[in-house]
């Protein structure tokens, strides 16, 4: 459906996208994942022939981006980060103005507005002006204008960002409409968004293509361990002496912490088994009290993290802890120092809070 | 085309400026005709259009400064570019869109003429060469405008500069006469503007062999010329500084002169702006 080589694109000194080449098929909802400034945009705007790129071709459909741009262009609808809306018109006129400029005649322009406002749930709010429309039906707006035309392919840019949760619902469940009839790419820097919603990922960082599975495939990958963290009052060589021979942990990392006498204690444990029964009867047979305990499954999450952590090498000091952007659907991501031999983990405390 | 073009002549009849385009100009036609044809009982519209195309200065530049720079600022540029649209059918709409609404206010005003032959005899075939020249040079000057709106992003700076475009060209005679016309002052002024010309480039291109290239084109045929045939050079620049005087073309039609070569230069210079606005706009996907 679309392929696309070898794609290189220069700002003058910097390089935005460093030669990616993926193939999209149709049919699939595909999830274009990476870290703000990892290359997302630029690479949808260079397909949909909004940009042009330094090296490297596009090809939608059979039709070069470059060679034949109007052909290719009638298969893709865009919806770009920022949604392209004249603010000044009502939706109404607004998607007129769109199906016309797709070449579509006026009779069927009409039935098609018809639909897409009916798909995008737009009815009551057909002839407001744009400029008074919330967030979310602006870009419903957007993603309406896209699906003019009965375009093969939609590509959404961050579709969801500065929604609250509840619009990004629904425009998850739009998303997944559309995905039952065309090929759908969106791109988003939250992995759990493209985990409820696709079924194919790229995770791209850097500018560079990390990864490109199904998302079954890319649960595979996740870590063979999953984490435990404990707070145990406890001291260090007994600690070790208990929960190593426990069937089932793996590996144990420990900190003191500012309270005497507790430790923090890290434990990898293998997927098969969960020893949290047995530690804490051993724990509770010693007479050492577990303050708290935390499990932890390994995630997408962590894929995500790793795969775009590894092209960026240790930037993060290992002394000072960096904040991830906090977004609004994500819960904080802190990368904190640990003792691990990693240098720094990944904290993750709300597994399972999203719908899979 | 189609559809950008009724999106934006639609656009300029729901903000105000369409209006606001069209009131001035029909305001100070007012005021000139009772000017010029009822206060001094002349019958010759053509005076009153002369003395109009100083209000041009001040209203194209409201027409054609959102035309491009808008589109940018507010990020519709991106839908335009993913459409099934070529940039010249979105150039040229948007352009065709400001002429059909130029073309309103000039319609009203080839009615005036009708209306002074009550009060006297009305030279039709002068006249209404007039209206047309005066369309003409509006539609260059809404050309040479727009291109100023795709040079940037802000509605406000493409006002000035169009502004100052502008004004220069209307003054053009005048600075044109300032310039002594000896050959070295023709030289140098041929030099600046070459120097200027590769300045261009290199803020444009930011590649210093380009840049030298084009200085090299540009200076060294000039240089060779001036060292060969001196005389050829005396008066040159001022001639070709009156030669960009857009506004004085129009003064042959006042005087009841059908003048040939002054539409072709109009024409001419409407092809070369609208070529110059597509490629600034292409250029923009290609930075």
């Amino acid at each position: 459906m679309i392929e696309v080589k070898n794609l290189t694109k220069r700002y003058g000194d910097h390089l935005a996208v460093k030669g990616i080449s993926f193939t999209v098929e149709e049919g699939h909802i595909y999830g274009f994942l990476g870290p703000n400034g990892a290359g997302k945009s630029t690479t949808m705007n260079i397909i949909t022939g909004c940009l042009a790129a330094t090296e490297g071709s596009v090809t939608i459909d059979g039709h070069d981006i470059y060679a034949e741009p109007l052909a290719a262009k009638r298969c893709v609808g865009y919806l770009p980060e920022q949604p392209p809306l004249y603010f000044d018109m009502t939706p109404f006129e607004y998607l007129m103005f769109v199906a016309e400029a797709k070449g579509i005649d006026y009779e069927s322009a009409f039935r098609q507005v018809r639909e897409v406002i009916e798909a995008t749930r737009l009815t009551d709010y057909q002839s407001r002006l744009i400029r008074n429309l919330s967030k979310g039906y602006k870009q419903r707006v957007g993603i309406a204008q896209a699906m003019l035309g009965d375009p093969k392919v939609i590509i959404l840019d961050e579709p969801t960002v500065g929604l609250d949760p509840k619009q990004i619902l629904e425009i998850r469940d739009l998303i997944r409409e559309l995905g039952q009839t065309k090929t759908v790419i969106l791109s988003s820097h939250i992995m759990q968004e493209v985990q409820a919603v696709c079924d194919r990922v790229m995770i791209i960082s850097q500018g560079h293509l990390v990864a490109s599975e199904n998302i079954e495939n890319l649960e595979s990958l996740v870590s063979p361990t999953n984490k435990l963290h404990m707070s145990i009052r406890c001291d260090a060589e007994t600690a070790e002496e208990v929960l190593l021979p426990i069937n089932g942990v793996e590996r144990m990392t420990m900190q003191n912490t500012r309270d005497e006498g507790v430790l923090d204690v890290t434990l990898d444990i293998s997927r098969e088994v969960d020893p949290r029964d047995d530690i804490f009867f051993a724990m509770a047979d010693l007479r050492k009290p577990i303050i708290s305990m935390r499990y932890e499954e390994s995630t997408l999450e962590d894929i995500f993290l790793r795969l775009t952590d590894e092209d960026e090498g240790a930037v993060v000091p290992e002394d000072q802890p960096e904040e991830a952007p906090a977004d609004a659907e994500t819960r904080e991501e802190a990368y904190t120092n640990m003792f691990s031999t990693e240098g720094y983990r990944v904290e993750d405390e709300s597994d399972g809070k999203e719908d899979k | 085309m189609t559809a950008i073009y009724k999106k934006e002549l639609k656009s300029y009849f729901i903000n105000m400026s369409g209006y606001v385009f069209i009131a001035f100009l029909l305001l100070f036609a007012g005021i000139f005709v009772t000017a010029v044809n009822l206060k001094s009982a002349m019958a010759s519209f053509e005076y009153a259009l002369s003395s109009m195309t100083m209000v041009f200065l001040f209203i194209i530049p409201i027409l054609t400064m959102r035309s491009l720079a808008e589109e940018r600022h507010a990020r519709t540029d991106q839908l335009l570019y993913s459409l099934p649209l070529r940039v010249s059918d979105i150039v040229l709409g948007k352009y065709l869109a400001m002429l059909t609404v130029f073309l309103i206010p000039v319609g009203i005003m080839s009615v005036y003429p009708i209306i002074l032959s009550a009060f006297g005899t009305i030279h039709y075939g002068a006249c209404y060469g007039a209206i047309l020249a005066f369309f003409l040079l509006g539609a260059a000057l809404i050309a040479i405008c727009m291109f100023m709106s795709a040079l940037t992003e802000s509605q406000i700076i493409a006002a000035v500069l169009s502004f100052g475009i502008l004004l220069a060209c209307y003054l053009m005679n005048g600075i044109a006469v300032l310039i002594p016309s000896t050959a070295i002052a023709s030289y140098i002024g041929l030099m600046a503007v070459a120097i200027l010309f590769a300045l261009v480039v290199w803020l444009m291109t930011k590649n210093s062999i380009i840049t030298i290239a084009a200085a090299a084109v540009c200076i060294l045929p000039l240089s060779a010329a001036y060292y060969f045939n001196r005389s050829a050079f005396e008066g040159l620049f001022p001639d070709l500084l009156s030669t960009l005087s857009v506004f004085d073309r129009f003064n042959n039609f006042v005087y009841g002169i059908f003048d040939v070569t002054a539409i072709v230069y109009y024409l001419s210079i409407i092809v070369f702006f609208l070529f110059l606005s597509i490629q600034s706009v292409e250029k923009r996907r290609w930075s």
